[in-house]
């Protein structure tokens, strides 16, 4: 008896692979999808800027300038274009829209840094596009200070101090893909559990062949277990390949623990297909669960987990919002370990978030599922 | 199987006494008795929302009748939905086919829910596509049938698993009249095995077809006999005039 339930159990589960891939657009959709978000958000929509051209003015050529410019037109973000030798060039350098910065040297920069201290650069960025010079500035100012803390470190007073902002200890250049990896893996992981479980349950549903399961033998746990393998399976193929990607396209490192990553990520997903079958039980077709997981589940997390705009300056009621969503713990959490490298004890309160919302969507689900058979 | 039975009641697949739902205060289901032979075909026939369903419902273990009993091929509906589950097959009026499965696959699922082993499977899968001469479909998409082979194919599969009892809820319709009578030859030669066929309609040219019909008001049981015998009683030419005459007195919205 047992193994006649576990080959009904492998069947139903073929057949949930059966109507997964037999649509050829679902197919390409659910595994495209995250190469999509990962390209969208870590190329297309990033404020990031690699290869800008600069120009230098070095009036002092000595071994702190060429370091300096060393630095970086060795860094992916800048490309030396010219050296210039007149402060007059410039302008017209910037009105043929050529290039994005100019670096100005101080004279005799490395000798004035080694004894008075009073060693300059200057950048000159075009303040027609504010967000591009200001990134522009930023990369060139981190770069500089690194060089100051590699090189000289005490009695030097360059005009910059090391910045203490957070992102920029585990982000050094402000990459926009630091904080889009863990984004598109809580969105498209949700996507994957909540949506498309919640989807495929309303299709029994709404073709009529709950119905006849549930006069079947077949207990109803087996009928939802069955359904969530596929999708279980399919969200671990996307959860690899978006690291895959993060790691060697958009050149994020895994900085803490794989195990631990997957860890949250597997509770995460229980959690997510729990919301599916909870939508499931309340709806009766496949496009009502589609437009519920839609509103309810996607837009909130695109727009209130911090990946576009910071929650930080969002309203009270907003800030709440994004509290009670379980993408945003989970993606918080992510970014702990995978960005910032920390260990168990630092995403402990995610953990206990994320685990008592899995329990609780359980236990409504499944009394709402008892409800419906009555 | 071990199989609970009772000795005077053998030829009897379902017997209902005084079997009763209540929704609240609302009571859709109004104390109603009868018995189904074995190999019958029994149709209950009523407005929408007169019961039916309702009490399909009960017979099939789905739902818990508030009070009244019933067993179903020997099993108590309150007590033993388990083993009823086993021993009935269902069909809607939905189909309940898996479109973007193939026929084959789609019989080796539903014989698979019901523990029918390897051996089983493929000599009901080859029975049954020979006797719906569907050989050359086996390996077609379902969603590429025409309507009326779905729906022999869906009562084929219903009873796959050669039930005691079918219960097929107005399983017909929305399919043209030819395919209707195609179907009911299926449902002749299933009773001609002794598998007993339990239907709701709302189309009374089909009523005629069923050897007792029991017509449902309001919940309640106001009439039951072989159509010829209704007929008679209510000395009216069809199974439609009985029914507007008993319907008449019907409280409840439809």
């Amino acid at each position: 008896m047992y193994t006649n339930r576990f080959s009904t159990f492998l069947s139903f589960v073929r057949k949930e692979c059966y109507h997964i891939f037999r649509d050829r657009w679902t197919t390409i959709i659910l595994l495209i999808m995250p190469v999509l978000m990962i390209i969208l958000f870590g190329f297309a929509i990033s404020t990031e800027v690699k290869n800008a051209h600069i120009v230098v003015l070095d009036p002092s050529q000595d071994a702190a300038t060429h370091a300096i410019v060393n630095k970086l037109a060795t860094s992916e973000y800048f490309t030396i274009d010219r050296y210039v030798y007149d402060l007059k060039e410039i302008d017209a350098l910037f009105k043929k829209d050529k290039i994005g910065m100019c670096i100005v040297f101080s004279e005799r920069f490395y000798e004035n840094m080694m004894h008075s201290g009073d060693a300059h650069i200057q950048l000159i960025a075009d303040g027609s596009d504010p967000n591009y010079a200001y990134t522009l500035t930023q990369y060139a100012t981190a770069l500089i200070s690194t060089y100051q803390q590699e090189n000289l470190f005490q009695n030097i007073k360059l005009p910059y101090q090391i910045q203490t902002d957070i992102k920029m200890l585990y982000n050094p250049t402000l990459k926009g893909a630091y904080n889009t990896v863990p984004g598109v893996l809580g969105m498209v992981l949700m996507l994957i559990c909540a949506m498309m479980t919640s989807i495929s349950i309303a299709r029994e549903k709404e073709m009529g062949n709950m119905e006849i399961l549930l006069v079947s033998p077949l207990k109803p746990i087996t009928i939802i277990l069955s359904k969530t393998v596929p999708y279980i399976i399919l969200s671990f193929i996307n959860f690899a390949t978006i690291l895959l990607l993060s790691v060697f396209a958009l050149k994020v490192p895994i900085a803490g623990s794989l195990g631990l990553i997957i860890l949250i990520s597997c509770i995460f997903i229980f959690v997510s297909l729990a919301l599916g079958l909870l939508i499931s039980t309340l709806v009766n077709t496949q496009m009502v669960a589609m437009l519920i997981s839609g509103v309810v589940l996607m837009f909130p997390v695109i727009l209130l987990s911090g990946m576009i705009f910071p929650v930080e300056s969002m309203g009270v009621f907003f800030q709440w919002l994004a509290k009670i969503l379980p993408a945003n713990w989970y993606i918080a959490a992510i970014r702990k370990v995978m960005i910032q490298g920390l260990g168990i004890t630092s995403v402990v309160k995610e953990i206990i978030v994320l685990l008592s919302m899995a329990v609780v969507l359980i236990a409504v689900s499944i009394k709402k599922f008892k409800v419906r058979i009555e | 199987m071990y199989k609970e039975t009772h000795t005077h009641e053998e030829h009897l697949s379902i017997v209902a006494q005084g079997l009763t739902k209540r929704f609240g205060s609302f009571t859709a289901v109004d104390n109603i008795s009868f018995n189904v032979k074995k190999g019958e075909i029994f149709g209950f026939l009523g407005a929408n929302g007169a019961g039916k369903t309702t009490a399909m419902k009960m017979l099939c273990g789905l739902s818990k009748p508030t009070s009244g009993n019933a067993t179903v091929a020997g099993f108590d509906v309150s007590t033993q939905s388990e083993q009823i589950k086993k021993n009935i097959g269902y069909m809607s009026q939905k189909f309940a086919l898996y479109e973007d499965l193939k026929v084959w696959e789609n019989m080796r699922l539903y014989a698979g829910i019901y523990g029918l082993n390897d051996n089983e499977i493929k000599s009901r899968t080859d029975e049954i596509l020979q006797q719906l001469d569907f050989q050359n479909e086996r390996n077609t998409l379902v969603k590429a049938l025409p309507l009326g082979w779905k729906q022999k194919l869906a009562f084929s599969i219903s009873i796959i698993h050669q039930p005691d009892i079918v219960f097929l809820d107005e399983p017909t319709g929305g399919v043209d009249p030819a395919a209707r009578r195609q179907f009911w030859e299926l449902i002749y030669q299933t009773a001609d095995k002794g598998i007993t066929v339990t239907r709701t309609t709302h189309y009374m040219d089909e009523a005629e077809y069923c050897n007792r019909i029991c017509i449902l008001v309001d919940g309640k049981i106001v009439a039951l006999d072989s159509p010829k015998q209704l007929k008679e009683t209510y000395s009216a030419q069809n199974i439609d005039e009985v029914f507007r005459l008993l319907a008449r007195k019907a409280i409840r919205n439809q």
